[in-house]
């Protein structure tokens, strides 16, 4: 497509909490519901700037609490809006009941998530315990890297929630405070008219409309509770191809596209560690200098989490001897506590080429991890393919007393 | 506000004016006798088709929306039990902004209005009833109270009645039955300055329909309190709900009031009350009651006749007859 050399773009400064506002009203969203919490809160100061100003024509709801924040956003979706709330931490937590709620109705409504631990003890700061607590909520959930890409992401999220055969609600997330409040030049059209082309409102979709009335929300007994969750199901094996062919469409249109699964020397490599989020960066950084050195290993970035991109997984990534899959959030008492790693070696079970798999957890409540971290551990899912005995419990990588030689 | 408004504001002056519409489709599942279909129905009459009804979780929305059947006439949404005022809050924004750019016609008015029970209303959903209610959303509240939570098995909330029995409040050697008083809901949500508040009850329909009419005319928030006598949860035989709801007016145990734009008035005066001991004694959930309990309720009853007669103004409310 030619659109692309004809856009104008704007440059500008922006943390990914503020590129997200930006999408928000390059997308003309009609109603905004969201309650404060650190460290969301800048995306909705944006975004109330910009109504105040004129520069977005919505409805803000101030509404007293995050579970009233998505209860609104999907009683405006169900009225035929295009709605927005975001959040984090306590706020998805308090959000969680109608996390179901909001996909059962099959709303398409989008949500950015700056990533949070989660109380007690309480903790304002990063790793993605909120998220992955939100997994079975039969959410399309996009991670993102950088704040262009929570920019393009938000813009892509509403294109794959409103398009018929998928009609679920999104999340789009990014690590708190290491991203959301971190300033990033970002690329924003000079016309927002290109993102509306892109992806365009539907108002035609079923709605609460006086003129064909319809009863939204109704109760289910065994004889079809099941039939409404399996739809569910399916909606979501349409999400993994939508997601796809959005963002090959955004990256004909915008110039960008990011694809579900990133990956990086991947070729000749012995040892690939996955991971999902910003520190995606700082494992870049760090293996390109060991590939410089001549350690054979690459990366990867889980871009798409639900639904879960299993195939590519098992393709792109399993050529390697070992794969290091590094999470932010543990699921206490499971034996592979990493919540992606417990889907990684779902994805490769049964599989008798398949690499060894180690899990780590790094980063809790924010744990400093440095390129220097990664060559550690890097390091050491070396010695353990010397030695070829692989930890078959997750490794707490980082935390105070516990050390693996 | 003047005489003249408030005549203006009674719409429906003999059962013959009340709109044959019926938006309310019979085959629901509510029991026998269940007055929440009488209130119900009148709502949707006095409100007509060009209304979205958002419900919380409760007696009524799982007795009218048992897929594939639904006795809703108008779109009707529900999500969960506490939300149903923030979800209202969500479709009457989307409303608003769809007919500021031009999606919706924007001189077709439409009634957006949530039906709550007592439990999602004084209890779970309350906060976000507030919140409603503070950010001046144009939306009718309507709370059918039954004064327990029916849906689960008549659990007590914070609108059941001192002395009342329900599963979590049994009398015993130890317990009377519930220990604390209603909550004074109404008077709680007018205390948010709304432009109008009332209480209603079926056995004077034309009163109800009224109400919920001016409800729904006010810019802003509005609330509606009903009475609904509920035959399974206050053990009576189902013919008698209307009858009950009757007596409690007559007894003074309900009192038929609305404060509209800071006007209070009664609606419905009682000449002379009757013994509250002849409401109670109609329903089971009070039947262990001693006639020491019997005469607390009616001192209760005294002084808080005494206390609305003083904010009238007058004598709207009686004595107790010989
Ligand atoms: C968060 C949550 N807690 C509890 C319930 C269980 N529940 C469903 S309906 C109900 C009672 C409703 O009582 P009320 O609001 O008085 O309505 P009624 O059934 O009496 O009409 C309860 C406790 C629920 N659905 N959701
Ligand atoms: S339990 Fe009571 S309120 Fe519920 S349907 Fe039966 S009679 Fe009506
Ligand atoms: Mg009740």
């Amino acid at each position: 497509m030619s659109i692309q050399k004809e856009i104008k773009w704007k440059r500008l400064p922006l943390s990914t909490n503020y590129a997200v506002a930006y999408a928000v009203k390059d997308l003309d969203v009609d109603v905004v519901a969201a309650y404060p919490i650190t460290p969301q809160t800048t995306v909705v100061e944006k975004i109330s700037e910009f109504i105040a100003n004129g520069e977005l024509d919505a409805e803000m709801i101030h509404v007293e609490s995050e579970h009233s924040a998505l209860s609104a956003t999907v009683g405006a979706s169900a009225a035929g809006a295009r709605a927005f709330t975001a959040t984090a931490s306590q706020g998805l937590e308090l959000m969680h009941e109608i996390l179901h709620i909001a996909s059962g109705l099959r709303m398409p409504v989008v949500m950015s998530v700056a990533t949070r631990a989660l109380s007690a003890p309480i903790s304002i700061w990063n790793d993605y315990s909120d998220l992955m607590n939100a997994r079975d909520a039969s959410w399309v959930t996009l991670i993102v890297a950088s704040a262009q890409e929570a920019y393009d992401t938000i813009v892509q999220a509403y294109k794959i929630a409103e398009s018929p055969d998928v009609m679920l609600p999104v999340m789009v997330a990014y690590d708190g405070y290491i991203m959301s409040h971190t300033y990033e030049p970002v690329l924003v059209p000079e016309d927002p008219s290109i993102v509306l082309e892109f992806a365009p409102k539907n108002y035609n979709r079923l709605r609460l409309d006086p003129d064909r009335p319809m009863t939204f929300g109704t109760i289910a007994n065994p004889d079809w509770y099941y039939e409404f969750k399996y739809q569910q199901v399916v909606a979501m094996k349409n999400a993994y191809r939508k997601a796809i062919e959005v963002d090959k469409e955004f990256g004909k249109v915008f110039g960008r596209s990011y694809g579900i699964l990133e990956t990086c020397c991947l070729d000749d490599a012995d040892v690939v560690v996955l991971t999902y989020g910003g520190l995606y960066g700082t494992f870049l950084e760090a293996i390109r200098k060991m590939r410089e050195n001549g350690v054979k290993v690459g990366a990867a970035r889980l871009r798409l989490w639900r639904p879960f991109p299993a195939e590519d997984v098992v393709r792109e990534l399993g050529g390697a001897k070992m794969l290091v899959v590094v999470d932010r959030a543990i699921s206490y008492g499971a034996q592979i506590s990493g919540p992606v790693a417990m889907e990684v070696m779902n994805a490769f079970y049964g599989d008798p080429d398949a690499p060894s798999i180690m899990s780590v957890v790094v980063g809790i409540g924010q744990r400093t991890v440095t390129s220097y971290t990664v060559r550690e551990i890097v390091d050491y899912a070396f010695r353990v393919l010397e030695r070829g005995r692989v930890p078959r419990e997750t490794l707490y990588w980082g935390v105070r007393g516990v050390k693996y030689e | 506000m003047s005489s003249q408004a408030k005549a203006k504001k009674r719409y429906f002056k003999t059962i013959p004016q009340i709109p044959r519409i019926e938006l309310f489709a019979p085959g629901h599942g509510l029991c026998a006798g269940c007055t929440a279909g009488t209130i119900v129905r009148h709502l949707l009459k006095a409100a007509g088709p060009n209304t979205i009804l958002v419900e919380a979780t409760g007696c009524v929305e799982v007795s009218t929306t048992l897929y594939p059947y639904t006795s809703w006439r108008i779109p009707w949404l529900h999500l969960a039990f506490e939300n149903a005022s923030a979800a209202a809050s969500g479709v009457e924004a989307a409303i608003k902004v769809l007919k500021r750019k031009g999606v919706l016609d924007p001189n077709k008015p439409i009634n957006i209005v949530v039906l709550g029970g007592d439990g999602g209303t004084y209890d779970i959903g309350f906060q976000s009833l507030s919140g409603m209610l503070e950010r001046g959303h144009n939306v009718m509240y309507v709370l059918y109270d039954n004064e327990a939570y029916m849906n689960t098995g008549i659990q007590r909330s914070g609108g059941t009645p001192k002395y009342a029995w329900t599963t979590t409040t049994p009398a015993g050697k130890v317990w009377p039955g519930n220990l604390r008083n209603k909550k004074p809901i109404a008077e709680i949500v007018a205390a948010h300055r709304i432009p109008y508040v009332a209480t209603a009850n079926p056995a004077y329909p034309l009163d109800m329909l009224n109400k919920f009419k001016r409800g729904l005319e006010v810019e802003g928030p509005s609330f509606v309190h009903v009475l609904q006598p509920c035959p399974t949860g206050w053990r009576f035989d189902p013919r008698y709900g209307i009858k009950i709801a009757r007596l409690a007016t007559e007894t003074g145990m309900w009192i038929n009031w609305e404060l509209d734009h800071g006007e209070f008035d009664v609606t419905v005066p009682v000449k002379r009350r009757k013994p509250v001991r002849e409401y109670l004694k109609m329903q089971g959930r009070f039947k262990h009651l001693t006639d020491e309990q019997i005469r607390e309720i009616q001192r209760m009853v005294d002084e808080e006749v005494e206390r609305i007669n003083k904010m009238v103004g007058r004598e709207v409310i009686g004595p107790v007859e010989a």
